[in-house]
C-alpha cells in the first residue's frame, strides 16, 4: 500500500530529516515546530531544542501547539528561561542547526522578510524575528520557502537574514526545502538534491527567478514513512500545519 | 462604589492614565506570544493616547491593534504582524500609505531588541554583538554601529541602549508591592521590566507577600521597580498565561480576517475596545462558553522547592 500524504507533511518530514541526533536544534515558527517533534519521535531522539522565548525542551510539545509560547510548550519543558540567554547560546556556537523561513530569496540563500517593491509597489512584511539572528549565528541553517518566481530573485529587496557572504564567521545556509524539492545551498549556489514526487525539472526552472542546477536526474524526495506520518497526524490532528489547505490563509 | 485602591495597587484605567503620556516610549509584548497586555492595549487605545514609541520583540497583533488605531509615531521591533496569519494589516497600512498616520520603522532583530533592553537594563550605553553581519537591518541603523574589539579580535557591533518611558508586562501572580511571580517563557520581560522607567504590572492575581517570600527564585520583577500594580484576571487574552489560560488562536484569526480593510478594522474597534468600558466588559462580552473553553482549569503543579535555613 502506498501512503498519501500532502505537500506540507513531505516538507516537515523533509525539515526533520535536517536535524541529526545530538544536535542542538533553534527551532523556528510553522513548520519546523512540527519539524522538531518528528526528529525527536523518530531518528533524533537525543536532539535538544531552543525556542526564542527562551524554551529549552527536549521533547516534543505533549499537544497541538499554534506558537512556541502555547502553554503545551511549556509544560515537561527542560528550562523557561529568557530570550537573551537562548540568544547568547546560540552566539556562543552552542547551536548546530535553525531553521528559518522568509518571502523572498536569492541564489545566495539571502533571505528577505521586511519589505519588497517586487511585484511594483512597496509591501511591508512583518520582520526578521528572530531569523536575521538564526542566519547570522546558527552552524547552519535551513530555510523553508513557497516555490514561486516572485520569491526566488536573482537580488532581494533587502537582506533580512543574511546568506553566504564574504567574511562570514560561521554557518550560512546549507538546505533549502521548498513546496517543489530540496536543495543544497552549502557552496551559495542552489544545487537541487531532490525533487517532491511528481515535480520535474521544467517546473522548478518556472517556479525559479534565478539560473538553477536541476535536471531530470534528480531523485525523488523520499516519501513520508507510515512512523512519519502517525507523529505528524497525531500532533497535527486537523491539518493545520500540514493539510491541503492553511486555515490561517 | 469599589473600594479604593491603595499604595501602589490601580485599576488600570488608572495605571494607563497615571504612567503613560503622549509621546512616550512603551515596551509590551515581551514574552512574545503569551502574556501580551491586550486589555492594557485596549485601555491606551480608549484613553485615545498619540505619538506613542511601541518598543518590543514580535507583538503579535498588539502592535497593530495600536498602529490602526492611530495611537502610534514609531516602532522598535524585530517583528509587527499577526502570528496566526503573517501580515498585520493596520501596520501595512500605516508603513505603505500612512493611514490612519505615517509611521517611523526602527527595525531590529530579535537579539537586538534584546541586548538593547538588556543594555538599559545593566546601566551601560551599549552591548556588543556579532548578530546581523552581513544583513541589511544593521546597515546605517540609528541604533547599531560596528566597533573594534579592545582586546583585539574580530570587529563587531554596538547595540545603543534602549531604556522605555514604560514596560507593561502581565504576570500570573504579584504582591501589592509589585514583587512579580511569573512562570513559563520571559523573553524580554525582565530585561524590559529592569530598563524601563515605570513598570506597570498587570497580574492574573493580587497575593499575600508570604507567597512571594515562599518563593523568590520565581520573582522576575522585583516591586521597588514597580510604579503601579494591576489585578485584571484574563487581561492577557486573547493569549495565554501558563496555568490560566489558552491562547484564543480563533481570536487572532478573526482580527486578521477583519483588519485587512481600515472599514472592518473600525467595526472590531468599535465591538471590541471603544463600545466596552473595561476588560471584565471584554469578558462578559466574550461569552461564557468561549471563556470555560480557554480557562485552564487542570492542576499542573511544581514540586515544591525547601527554603529552610
Amino acid at each position: 500500500m502506498i501512503a498519501t500524504y500532502t505537500r506540507k507533511e513531505l516538507m516537515v518530514v523533509a525539515a526533520a530529516r535536517e536535524i541529526r541526533d545530538g544536535e542542538v536544534v533553534f527551532v523556528g515558527m510553522r513548520l519546523p515546530l512540527l519539524g522538531f517533534g518528528l526528529a525527536k519521535a523518530t531518528h533524533a531522539p537525543s536532539a535538544v531544542g531552543l525556542f526564542e522565548n527562551g524554551v529549552i525542551r527536549d521533547r516534543p510539545a505533549e499537544a497541538f501547539i499554534y506558537t512556541m509560547g502555547d502553554p503545551p510548550n511549556i509544560v515537561g519543558a527542560i528550562a523557561c528561561l529568557g530570550l537573551n540567554d537562548v540568544m547568547g547560546l546560540l552566539q556562543q556556537g552552542r547551536v548546530d542547526v535553525g531553521f528559518i523561513g522568509g518571502a523572498e530569496v536569492d541564489p545566495h540563500g539571502n533571505l528577505n522578510t521586511t519589505r519588497t517593491s517586487g511585484s511594483g509597489s512597496l509591501v511591508r512584511l512583518p520582520g526578521s524575528g528572530g531569523g536575521g539572528d538564526i542566519a547570522s549565528l546558527a552552524g547552519r541553517t535551513v530555510l523553508i520557502m513557497e516555490h514561486e518566481p516572485r520569491r526566488f530573485r536573482e537580488r532581494v529587496d533587502y537582506i533580512t537574514s543574511p546568506g553566504h557572504f564574504p567574511g562570514r564567521r560561521r554557518g550560512g545556509p546549507a538546505t533549502l526545502i521548498t513546496t517543489l524539492g530540496v536543495f543544497d545551498l552549502s557552496r551559495g549556489q542552489v544545487r537541487a538534491v531532490s525533487l517532491h514526487p511528481g515535480v520535474t525539472a521544467a517546473q522548478v526552472r518556472e517556479a525559479t527567478g534565478f539560473p538553477i542546477a536541476v535536471d531530470d536526474a534528480v531523485p525523488p524526495t523520499t516519501a513520508p514513512s507510515t512512523d512519519e506520518l502517525g507523529y505528524i497526524r497525531r500532533a497535527d490532528p486537523d491539518g493545520f500545519w500540514t493539510g491541503d489547505k492553511r486555515k490561517g490563509e | 462604589m469599589e473600594p479604593p485602591l491603595t499604595g501602589k495597587q490601580r485599576s488600570l484605567a488608572e495605571a494607563i492614565a497615571e504612567n503613560l503620556h503622549d509621546g512616550d516610549s512603551v515596551a509590551l509584548g515581551l514574552a512574545l506570544e503569551s502574556g501580551i497586555p491586550f486589555a492594557a492595549v485596549h485601555e491606551i487605545i480608549r484613553q485615545r493616547r498619540k505619538d506613542l514609541t511601541l518598543i518590543g520583540p514580535i507583538s503579535d497583533m498588539a502592535f497593530d491593534q495600536l498602529i490602526a488605531a492611530g495611537t502610534v509615531a514609531k516602532v522598535i521591533a524585530a517583528w509587527v504582524g499577526n502570528v496566526a496569519g503573517g501580515s498585520g494589516y493596520g501596520f501595512r497600512r500605516a508603513y505603505e500609505q500612512g493611514q490612519p498616520r505615517r509611521i517611523v520603522m526602527e527595525d531590529h532583530s530579535n537579539f537586538t531588541v534584546g541586548l538593547a533592553l538588556k543594555a538599559a537594563a545593566m546601566g551601560l550605553p551599549y552591548l556588543p554583538t556579532f548578530t546581523g553581519l552581513g544583513g541589511d537591518i544593521v546597515r546605517g541603523h540609528p541604533r547599531i554601529r560596528p566597533i573594534d574589539d579592545p582586546f583585539g579580535g574580530p570587529s563587531l557591533l554596538a547595540v545603543g541602549a534602549l531604556k522605555p518611558d514604560v514596560a507593561i508586562v502581565h504576570v500570573q501572580r504579584a504582591d501589592a508591592s509589585g514583587n512579580a511571580h511569573l512562570w513559563g517563557n520571559l523573553g524580554l520581560t525582565v530585561e524590559a521590566a529592569y530598563a524601563a522607567r515605570r513598570t506597570i504590572v498587570v497580574c492574573e492575581e493580587i497575593v499575600p507577600d508570604d507567597v512571594i517570600r515562599s518563593d523568590p527564585n520565581r520573582t522576575m520583577i522585583p516591586g521597588f521597580l514597580v510604579t503601579a500594580v494591576v489585578e485584571e484576571p484574563g487581561g492577557a487574552l486573547p493569549s495565554s498565561v501558563q496555568g490560566y489560560w489558552r491562547r484564543d488562536f480563533e481570536t487572532f484569526l478573526s482580527y486578521h480576517n477583519l483588519s485587512k480593510t481600515a472599514d472592518g478594522y473600525q467595526l472590531w474597534l468599535k465591538e471590541w475596545v471603544l463600545d466596552l468600558p473595561d476588560r471584565p466588559a471584554y469578558l462578559r462580552h466574550m461569552g461564557d462558553a468561549a471563556l470555560a473553553r480557554l480557562r485552564v482549569s487542570d492542576r499542573r503543579l511544581a514540586a515544591a522547592a525547601n527554603f529552610a535555613p
